[in-house]
C-alpha cells in the first residue's frame, strides 16, 4: 500500500464533515476527468462553429472556417490521453473496443470517438483541403512538397468537377457531422447523467447543458485563437469577429439559461438531497460554482457581450472603438474558458464530494505531481496548442500561405 | 490518419473520368461500413467452467438478511471480512462495514462509523436525549438489478447465475464507473491491483456450503446467509416472519440483502 | 481488412467470454478458487467435540468458535504447526460485552471499569459456557440504562417488581420468561387516582377525565415519569 497514498487519504478523513460511506473517502475521479470533458467540449464546439458557416451559410465567420477544423482535431488527439492516464489498467484499455458493455454509456466512447476522428472531422479536412494540397504539392520544393503529396492520398484531380464533388463532400459531411458533434460531448453528459445513484449528476438535462457549455467554450476558443493568429499576423477582420462574438453571446444565453432552469427546478422540487448539496455548494463549491462558473464565467461575459457585440442587430448596443472591443472579446471568451472549466469540475468532482448517504461532504486535495497532478494537467491542456501549431504549419487555414511564394497560388475558397 | 486505411491501394493518380477517384473513395467508405460488424461483440461459445463438479449454481439465488434488533456493533463481521478475502487494513476499503445511528429527542440523526466499526465503536458520551439508537452492518446488496453491471463498459463485473454480483479483476480496466454508480458506496478501487473490488458474498466459501465469513462470525446471529427461492431455509424463514426493508428501494436495483426492523433513518 | 478485424477479434477476445453473459466466464472459477482464511465451526467438531458439546449448550451456542479464536483454516489444514490463540485479556470481552446504548437492551453488557476490576474475565466466565459465576439478583444488572434512568427519577424508590411480575428462571434464560407489565390504567390508578390509598405526596389525577382514550404509558415514561 503505497504510504503516500495512505497519508493523503487520511488527511481528507480528518477534512470530512457528517457521515460519509467509508469507501467514499477517495474520489473516484480526480482532475484528470474534469479535463476529458472539457477537451471533447472544446472539439464538440469549434466544430459546431465551422458547420455555421459551412451548412447555414454564415459568410461572415468564413475566415475562421479551418482554423476551427484544426482546433477541434488538435484538441481531439489529445482527448483520451486523460482516459488512458486515469485508468487503473491503461494497456488493457482496448477491451472497451473488443468486448464493449452494449448497456454502458463509457463503452460508447471508443465507437464514437473512432467515428467522429475518422470519418467526420479528418475526411471533412481531407476534402476540404484536397484542391490546396495539389496545389501547393505542384508548387513546393523539399519534405513541404512531400508532405502535402502524401495526404493527397494519390487524389489529384482538380478539375471543376472534382473540386465541386469536394465542396459537396464537405457539406455533406458536416451535415453528418453536426449530430456526430452532438454525441461526441452529449454521451458524455449522458455518462454523468444517466447515473441514478448521484443526486447531483442524475438529470435528463445534464446532457443538453453540457453539449451548450461545449459550444462556448468551442466558440471561445475559436475566437480566442481567431483574434490572437489574426494579430500576429495583421490580417483580422473585424466583422468576423463581431460575428464570432455575437454567437458566441447567442449560446451562451441558452447554456445559462438552461443551467438556470436546472437550478430552479432543483430548488423548487426541495428533493431529499437538496440540504446537503446546498450545504456543499455553500461550503465546498462556493468558489468554483458561485464565484468562477456563475458570475465570473457566465453573468459577466454575459453582459459585456450583450452591450459589446453586434447580438441584437447590425449594431452593438454600445459602440465600442476596435481596439477596446477587441480587449473586451478576449477578456470575456478567457473568463468563459475558466468558467467551463470550472462547470467541468463542479459536476464532477462535485459529485463526488457528498456523500450517497446525504449525510456528509469530504473534501478533494488536487495533488501537484503524479499522474493525476495539477501539472500534467497543465500538459494536457497545453498539447493540443503545439500540435495545432504543426498542423497550422502544414495545412495553412490562412487565405495566403505565408511561407513559399507561388505565382498560381489559388488557396483557399 | 487512419482516413489512409479506407483507400484501395493501387487508386490511379489522376483519371479522365469526371469525379472517379472521389466515387471511389466514397466507396471505400461504405464498403467498410461491415468494419462495424466485426467490432460488435460476436458470442464465443465455450464450456463453462464450475470451480467443483458436484456444486450446481443454478440450484441456488443467494441472498443475506439481517436482523437490525440483533446487531450489537461488535464489529467482528467487518474484521473477519478483511482477514478472509485479504482486504486492505487501512479505513478506507471496506467490503462490509457496521454503521451506528443515534437518533436525539431534538430531531438530529448522527451516524458514524469509526474504521467501519471494525474495532467496535466508542460509548456515546451521554445518555441524555437519545430517542433511538441501533447499528446497521451495510454491504453489497448483490441487487438484482445491478447498476454497477450496466455501466461497467468492458464486462468486467456481472452477476452469477447464483445471483451473486463478482468481479473479473483479470479484466478491469479500472475505470471506476462501477463505484460512481453504486448507490451504496459498497465498492472501492483496490489499491495494489487497481481493480474494482468488493463483497462476494465470500463466493469461494459459498461454493463449498460454507457461509460468507461475516455470517460465521456474527455472535448474535444478526446476519443470515441462504437462499432466497429456496423453501425451506433459515432466510426464507427470516422472510417470513419479519417485515423486510432494503435499502433504497426507489432506485428499483431489487437487493438482495433484507433488513429486518430497519429504522427509516437508515441511507 | 474487415477479416483482419475479424480475425484479430478472434484471437483477443478471451476464449470464455460470451459464455454464460457478457464476461469472462473463467472470472467464476478465478473467485471460487480463492483459499480459506476461515474454516467454519463446522471444522471444530471433529477434533474437539467435548468443547464443542459444551459450547453448543450454553450461552454462546451462537458464537462461532473462530470468533474468539481467529480464523483458522490453516489450523485444520495442518493442526500441530499453527495454534490457535485464546483471547484472555480483558481487552477482548467488552468488544461485545460492553455496556453500549446503541445495542439492544437485555443482551448481557457490563462497565468494563467497574466489573470486577483487574481480574480477566476467564477467571468467573468459562468462554465455552460463559454462565455468570452467581444468578445476577438485581434487574440492574443487565437493564443498566433503565436502572439507572429510574434511579434518577421520581420512582426511584420503587422496585421494579411493582409494576413487573418475573420469575427466578428469567434471571438464568431470560428469554424463556419474560417479565410482565402493567395492562390497565387502574394498575398505576392504584397510588396515583384521586381516592388512591397512597401516600399523600403522590401527584393524583381525576382518572375519569385524565388522558381517558390513552392507557398511561402512551403519554408518561414510567420509568422517568416526570420528564417532558
Amino acid at each position: 500500500m503505497p504510504p503516500d497514498l495512505v497519508q493523503q487519504l487520511t488527511n481528507v478523513l480528518h477534512q470530512v464533515s457528517g457521515y460519509i460511506y467509508p469507501n467514499e473517502v477517495e474520489l473516484q475521479w480526480g482532475l484528470l476527468v474534469v479535463v476529458y470533458p472539457y477537451i471533447t467540449g472544446l472539439v464538440a464546439g469549434a466544430f459546431i462553429l465551422a458547420s455555421l458557416e459551412r451548412v447555414f451559410s454564415v459568410k461572415e465567420v468564413e475566415p475562421t472556417y479551418r482554423l476551427a477544423l484544426l482546433t477541434a482535431l488538435a484538441f481531439l488527439l489529445v482527448a483520451p490521453l486523460p482516459l488512458l492516464l486515469h485508468l487503473g489498467h491503461p494497456e488493457r484499455s482496448f477491451e472497451i473496443f473488443l468486448t464493449p458493455n452494449v448497456h454502458s454509456a463509457m463503452a460508447m466512447f471508443g465507437f464514437v470517438y473512432a467515428w467522429y476522428l475518422a470519418v467526420v472531422l479528418q475526411v471533412e479536412i481531407w476534402f476540404d483541403y484536397r484542391k490546396d494540397l495539389v496545389l501547393w504539392a505542384r508548387n513546393e520544393r523539399g519534405l513541404r512538397k512531400w508532405i502535402h503529396l502524401i495526404l493527397t492520398l494519390g487524389a489529384t484531380d482538380i478539375s471543376e468537377q472534382a473540386v465541386e464533388f469536394d465542396r459537396k463532400a464537405v457539406r455533406f459531411i458536416t451535415i453528418i457531422g453536426i449530430p456526430s458533434a452532438f454525441l461526441l460531448h452529449g454521451y458524455v453528459g449522458f455518462i454523468f447523467g444517466s447515473v441514478k445513484a448521484n443526486p447531483w449528476w442524475s438529470s435528463v438535462l445534464i446532457p443538453v447543458v453540457f453539449l451548450f457549455s461545449a459550444m462556448v467554450s468551442g466558440i471561445a476558443l475559436v475566437l480566442m485563437l481567431y483574434l490572437l493568429t489574426g494579430l500576429v499576423r495583421r490580417s483580422l477582420e473585424m466583422t468576423c469577429l463581431d460575428k464570432l462574438a455575437s454567437f458566441l453571446f447567442y449560446a451562451l444565453v441558452v447554456d445559462f439559461s438552461l443551467e438556470i432552469l436546472d437550478f430552479i427546478h432543483r430548488l423548487y422540487e426541495a428533493e431529499e438531497s437538496i440540504k446537503i448539496l446546498g450545504t456543499m455548494i455553500s461550503t465546498r463549491l462556493f468558489l468554483s460554482l458561485v464565484v468562477l462558473q456563475a458570475l465570473a464565467g457566465t453573468v459577466v461575459p454575459l453582459i459585456c457581450l450583450a452591450f459589446v457585440s453586434p447580438a441584437f442587430g447590425k449594431r452593438a448596443l454600445v459602440r465600442f472603438p476596435e481596439e477596446l472591443r477587441r480587449l473586451l472579446y478576449l477578456g470575456s471568451a478567457l473568463l468563459i474558458q475558466i468558467g467551463i472549466f470550472s462547470t467541468r469540475w463542479n459536476v464532477v468532482i462535485g459529485g463526488q464530494l457528498f456523500s450517497k448517504s446525504l449525510r456528509g461532504l469530504t473534501v478533494y486535495k488536487m495533488e501537484l505531481l503524479g499522474l493525476e497532478g495539477f501539472f500534467v494537467s497543465v500538459l494536457l491542456l497545453a498539447a493540443p496548442f503545439f500540435l495545432l501549431y504543426i498542423l497550422v504549419k502544414i495545412l495553412p487555414p490562412w487565405k495566403e500561405v505565408p511561407t513559399t511564394a507561388v505565382p498560381e497560388e489559388a488557396a483557399g475558397d | 490518419m487512419s482516413s489512409e486505411a479506407n483507400r484501395a491501394p493501387n487508386e490511379p493518380e489522376s483519371q479522365p473520368g469526371v469525379s472517379q477517384d472521389r466515387r471511389e473513395f466514397l466507396k471505400q467508405c461504405v464498403a467498410a461500413a461491415p468494419l462495424l460488424l466485426a467490432i460488435l461483440p460476436v458470442a464465443e461459445v465455450a464450456a463453462a467452467s464450475t470451480p467443483d463438479s458436484s456444486y450446481k449454481p443454478e440450484e441456488h439465488y443467494y441472498g443475506m438478511g439481517i436482523d437490525v434488533n440483533k446487531c450489537i456493533g461488535c464489529g467482528r463481521c467487518a474484521d473477519a471480512c478483511k482477514t478472509e478475502n485479504n482486504v486492505p487494513r487501512e479505513p478506507f476499503y471496506f467490503r462490509t462495514w457496521v454503521e451506528r445511528y443515534v437518533l436525539t429527542t431534538e430531531g438530529e440523526t448522527v451516524v458514524t462509523s469509526p474504521d467501519g466499526g471494525i474495532e467496535g465503536f466508542p460509548p456515546s458520551i451521554s445518555e441524555k436525549g437519545i430517542l433511538r439508537t441501533f447499528f446497521v452492518p451495510k454491504l453489497c446488496n448483490h441487487c438484482a438489478n445491478p447498476p454497477c453491471v450496466q455501466v461497467c463498459p468492458v464486462g468486467a463485473t456481472f452477476i452469477t447465475r447464483d445471483g451473486v454480483v463478482l468481479v473479473d479483476k483479470d479484466y478491469c480496466i479500472g475505470c471506476r464507473y462501477c463505484i460512481q454508480a453504486c448507490p451504496y458506496g459498497a465498492r472501492f478501487l483496490h489499491p495494489i491491483t487497481h481493480t474494482a473490488e468488493k463483497c462476494t458474498f465470500c463466493y469461494h466459501r459459498v461454493v463449498q456450503g460454507k457461509v460468507p465469513a461475516c455470517v460465521e462470525v456474527c455472535p448474535t446471529g444478526a446476519r443470515i446467509f441462504g437462499d432466497v427461492k429456496a423453501r425451506s431455509s433459515p432466510l426464507a424463514r427470516f422472510t417470513r416472519f419479519n417485515e423486510i426493508q432494503v435499502l433504497k428501494p426507489q432506485l428499483n436495483t431489487e437487493p438482495k440483502v433484507y433488513y429486518a426492523n430497519l429504522d427509516g433513518e437508515v441511507r | 481488412m474487415v477479416g483482419t478485424l475479424i480475425g484479430a477479434r478472434h484471437y483477443l477476445v478471451p476464449k470464455t467470454f460470451g459464455a454464460l453473459g457478457h464476461y469472462r466466464a473463467a472470472a467464476i472459477e478465478a473467485n471460487a478458487a480463492k483459499p480459506l482464511v476461515y474454516a467454519g465451526h463446522e471444522a471444530c467438531e471433529m477434533c474437539h467435540p467435548d468443547i464443542v458439546k459444551t459450547h453448543d449448550n450454553a450461552h454462546h451456542r451462537n458464537v462461532a468458535c473462530e470468533v474468539c479464536h481467529g480464523a483458522q483454516a490453516a489450523h485444520v489444514e495442518s493442526p500441530g504447526d499453527h495454534k490457535p490463540p485464546a483471547p484472555r485479556q480483558r481487552t477482548f470481552c467488552p468488544l461485545c460485552h460492553a455496556y453500549d446504548a446503541s445495542r439492544p437492551t437485555g443482551f448481557p453488557q457490563i462497565d468494563p471499569v467497574s466489573h470486577n476490576p483487574g481480574r480477566p474475565c476467564i477467571s468467573c466466565h468459562n468462554p465455552h459456557a460463559p454462565v455468570p459465576p452467581h444468578t445476577p439478583q438485581e434487574c440492574s444488572a443487565c437493564h443498566g440504562e433503565i436502572a439507572r434512568t429510574k434511579a434518577l427519577s421520581q420512582h426511584a424508590a420503587i422496585p421494579c417488581t411493582t409494576c413487573h411480575k418475573v420469575e427466578e428462571r428469567h434471571k438464568i434464560s431470560p428469554l424463556s420468561s419474560t417479565p410482565s407489565k402493567p395492562q390497565t390504567r387502574d394498575f398505576c390508578g392504584q397510588c396515583h387516582s384521586k381516592d388512591a390509598k397512597a401516600a399523600s405526596d403522590i401527584a393524583r389525577v381525576d382518572m375519569s377525565t385524565h388522558g381517558e382514550r390513552y392507557v398511561c404509558w402512551q403519554c408518561h415514561y414510567a420509568h422517568s415519569p416526570e420528564a417532558q
